[in-house]
């Protein structure tokens, strides 16, 4: 059986796994820390639903190393689930089971749940458990299927884009949970797009292409990577701001400066702007969203590719 | 109205294979008949006397409608066909209104349709003109094709024109019954209960009491009495019922919001019940709906069929083909016709053990699958419980089909000893339903996207029971069926051996397809 204090809770190397000729993932790496909350960021079509049906053991892996809680996802599927819950981004249920029954059948099958935490969920998302299946908007679908995993008494979360239906208020209602979920010292590993909700609950995010991870890190390790912007007002301008290493579009206007420089080359810009005596200075440092779109952007200059899986 | 016929167009092109389908389906059912009974009877002598025996058997009027001129094909067409004829174009017109109005609604496709610039009542209307179409359609191919059978045109035209009058009463009851629910289900559910009515009322009404008959739109039917005196006046009676229906169902829909209906949605209970949360518990919850109709359908076929008693020697009749049709396992006519009967039955049987056996792959294509499998529940005991629920639903069914053909056959008889002895001979046509819902399951845990195609071995299975010594079919062919390896009870003797082996094979199928499924992608 898995050793329990195992830092890895979490460990692809090399995964393959193809339908027919497409190759939907490619040499996949990904590890997530226990007591972590690890988003997994990729457009659609990434990969990130055929990583996680991999680690469900839903999908057989072609090639690679993976192991989920110190156990082998394929061959020990059903004692694994015992340790973890997961929504998916699309959550179906059956038109005649009532959303309160369908939150004590996933409930159960996982091994109990917390009684008093499923009540607390039921009136914070404001669900109503009598209603059927059938008659659930997308939003309440994922609601269901949220209660039902925030309630079991597991040491994982796998959650894949489990807001897309969920209102402003009821994205903040989850994000409460899955904060309290992490300070137990559990685990989450959280695939989105919404680029908000990750910057503010992931402690570390993973980003793929193709079927790859392309980045991994901090949000902190990331920005590393990438440019921050600045606009400076100066008694003033120094000569010579364009040629120092690492900056780009510098842009001139009477006293005002603007530039993107990269992040590692931070110290010799502020060195020569400090020259030219600093009225203001504003820095912003990379967003997510410029992480993400520096991975992108010839897609979305391409206009995009297909939305396939 | 502002729409209507562009939505007309879309509906007439989604329903293009209904357009073929059920009109040439519902000809046949007539004009098949037709066919059948020139078949057996060679001579007047031969069909008086059937007819006259037909005449005083109150369960075959119960079943099928007033005794008129049962001596002559016609008259033998209209009382075999009109019935399940009213029945079928009733279905047609529910399925059609049902999947073009509260279908719609409940998905949302019609929300966006609304929102363009057509009128409130644009989609609703189209519906309707969409249904009354398929409904003539209908009547006139059976027209057509009993005409061109050889039947008086007149007759036929009135046969024909009826059963398109019944489908326009019964479009009225399923866009009521449309306004009414919230779900597309429960419209089918309610618009399903009237047309049963409506044939309950008449099988009393024609055995009983005359006078509800006549509250019955398929009463109405029958009482045009067709190639007995052809009269038109009671289609008014259905045509006046479907005006009212549709001038009632837009009344409601002009006072009732988008989405809503009348009858308010029944909340469920706030928990589950213990059991639920267990592969067996799980699958019998998904599927006791289905287990229970089934069960209930065929208590009643073969209660209906056990009320022949012993009088099957005269219907039967003495025409050569007949003959061969009943006697392919000897020389005992009552034998021989029930050993065909309660084959029938296990093959109605194996209808239901194929669509349990295929209600896995329905959920894994719903998406409702990797939920579940994302928990404790191991994939073994996820299929298990619906193989379990396949088994024991298939056995339920089976015995309650021959439970109903003894009591009904023992009541008639005054043979108390049939009720057992029956269920029994039924049941031993069980291995054979097995491997049918075996060889399902192997198909689903190879090859899921193909596993509509075990209804094949249904339908081989049907065609060599009924063509296989008529049509002469290639020994191989009828070997592929698994019901002619066992024995025909109670035509032949009961034998443990192919009982035995056929189950085996059964069994063999039915573990393959499990360890194929635990070894393939879910998806």
């Amino acid at each position: 059986m898995a050793d329990v204090t195992d830092a890895q809770v979490i460990e692809i190397r090399d995964l393959v796994k193809t339908f027919g000729s497409l190759r939907a993932l490619d040499g996949l790496d990904l590890t997530v820390e226990r007591g972590e909350v690890h988003g997994f960021l990729g457009p659609n079509g990434a990969g990130k639903s055929t990583t996680i049906r991999v680690l469900l053991g839903l999908l057989r892996k072609d090639a690679g190393h993976v192991r989920l809680l110190g156990g082998d996802p394929w061959r020990q599927a059903a004692q694994l689930h015992a340790r973890l819950a997961y929504v998916p981004g699309d959550v179906n249920l059956w038109p005649n089971l009532t959303g309160g029954e369908v939150i004590d059948l996933l409930g159960r099958l996982r091994g109990g749940l917390d009684e008093r935490r499923r009540a607390r969920l039921l009136e914070r998302f404001d669900l109503d458990p009598t209603k059927k299946g059938r008659s659930y908007s997308k939003g309440n679908r994922q609601k269901v299927a949220l209660v039902a995993a925030l309630a079991s008494d597991v040491e994982l979360l796998l959650l894949d884009e489990p807001t897309s239906g969920l209102d402003p208020l009821m994205e903040a209602v989850f994000r409460d949970f899955i904060d309290e979920f992490r300070d137990a010292g559990r685990t989450v590993l959280l695939s989105s797009h919404i680029l908000a909700e990750v910057e503010h609950l992931c402690d570390r995010v993973s980003i793929i292409r193709a079927g790859r991870c392309v980045e991994s890190g901090t949000l902190a390790e990331l920005r590393h990577l990438t440019r921050t912007s600045i606009t400076a007002d100066l008694a003033t301008v120094p000569a010579g701001l364009a040629d120092l290493p690492g900056v780009h579009d510098v842009d001139i206007d009477n006293h005002r400066v603007h530039l993107e420089v990269d992040t590692t080359q931070l110290d010799p810009v502020l060195d020569l702007l400090q020259t030219g005596g600093v009225r203001s200075l504003e820095s912003q440092p990379p967003t997510l969203e410029d992480l993400f779109l520096r991975h992108y952007g010839d897609q979305l200059a391409g206009a995009g590719e297909d939305d396939g899986r | 109205m502002t729409g209507t016929l562009v939505f007309l167009r879309v509906f007439l092109r989604r329903d293009r294979w209904m357009y073929v389908w059920w009109p040439l389906g519902i000809a046949l059912l007539y004009v098949s008949q037709g066919w059948s009974v020139d078949g057996l009877y060679k001579t007047q002598a031969e069909f008086d006397q059937a007819a006259a025996g037909m005449e005083g058997n109150a369960a075959l009027i119960a079943m099928a409608g007033p005794a008129r001129a049962l001596n002559t094909t016609g008259g033998q067409v209209t009382w075999q066909s009109a019935a399940f004829g009213a029945i079928l174009v009733g279905l047609m017109s529910m399925f059609l209104i049902g999947r073009h109005t509260r279908a719609e609604e409940e998905s949302g496709r019609d929300e966006l349709l609304r929102a363009a610039p057509v009128g409130r009542y644009a989609p609703q209307t189209a519906a309707v003109l969409d249904a009354a179409l398929a409904n003539l359609v209908v009547g006139v191919v059976t027209a057509g094709g009993l005409a061109a059978y050889g039947l008086a045109t007149a007759d036929s035209i009135g046969l024909g024109l009826g059963v398109t009058f019944c489908g326009w009463f019964f479009t009225g009851v399923a866009l009521v019954a449309a306004q009414l629910t919230t779900s597309t289900r429960a419209a089918y559910g309610l618009t399903g209960a009237v047309i049963g009515l409506a044939y309950a009322l008449r099988a009393f009404g024609d055995v009983s009491l005359a006078a509800l008959s006549w509250i019955s739109p398929i009463g109405w039917y029958q009482a045009m009495h067709p190639f007995s005196g052809l009269r038109w006046w009671p289609a008014l009676f259905l045509v006046a019922g479907s005006a009212a229906g549709i001038t009632a169902a837009y009344a409601v829909f002009d006072r009732r919001d988008f989405g809503s209906g009348v009858l308010p949605a029944r909340p469920g209970p706030a928990r589950a019940a213990r059991g639920l949360a267990t592969g067996p518990g799980l699958a019998w919850r998904l599927q006791r709906a289905t287990v229970v109709a089934w069960t209930v359908g065929l208590l009643l076929s073969g209660l209906a069929f056990g009320s022949m008693g012993d009088d099957v020697e005269d219907l039967v009749g003495d025409s050569q083909t007949s003959r061969d049709l009943v006697l392919q396992g000897g020389a005992d006519i009552v034998g021989g016709f029930y050993a065909m009967l309660m084959l029938m039955l296990a093959l109605l049987a194996g209808s239901f053990a194929v669509s349990s056996a295929l209600r896995p792959r329905g959920e894994e294509d719903a998406g409702r699958v990797e939920g579940l499998l994302a928990t404790r529940l191991a994939r073994s005991t996820w299929l298990g419980g619906h193989v379990l629920v396949t088994g024991a639903g298939a056995l339920v069914v089976l015995g309650s089909a021959g439970l109903g053909l003894g009591v009904s056959y023992a009541l008639v008889t005054g043979d108390g000893g049939a009720v057992w002895r029956m269920t029994w001979q039924v049941l031993t046509f069980l291995p054979g339903v097995f491997v049918l819902s075996g060889l399902a399951r192997l198909l689903h845990g190879v090859a899921p996207r193909a596993a509509s195609l075990a209804w094949l071995s249904v339908l081989l299975a049907y065609l060599v029971l009924i063509f296989g010594e008529l049509l002469k079919l290639p020994q191989w062919l009828q070997d592929l069926s698994p019901f002619e390896h066992l024995a025909m009870v109670p035509v032949e003797d009961f034998r443990w051996v192919p009982f035995l082996a056929v189950s085996a094979v059964a069994a063999a199928l039915s573990v393959a397809g499990q360890i194929a499924f635990l070894r393939r992608d879910v998806h």
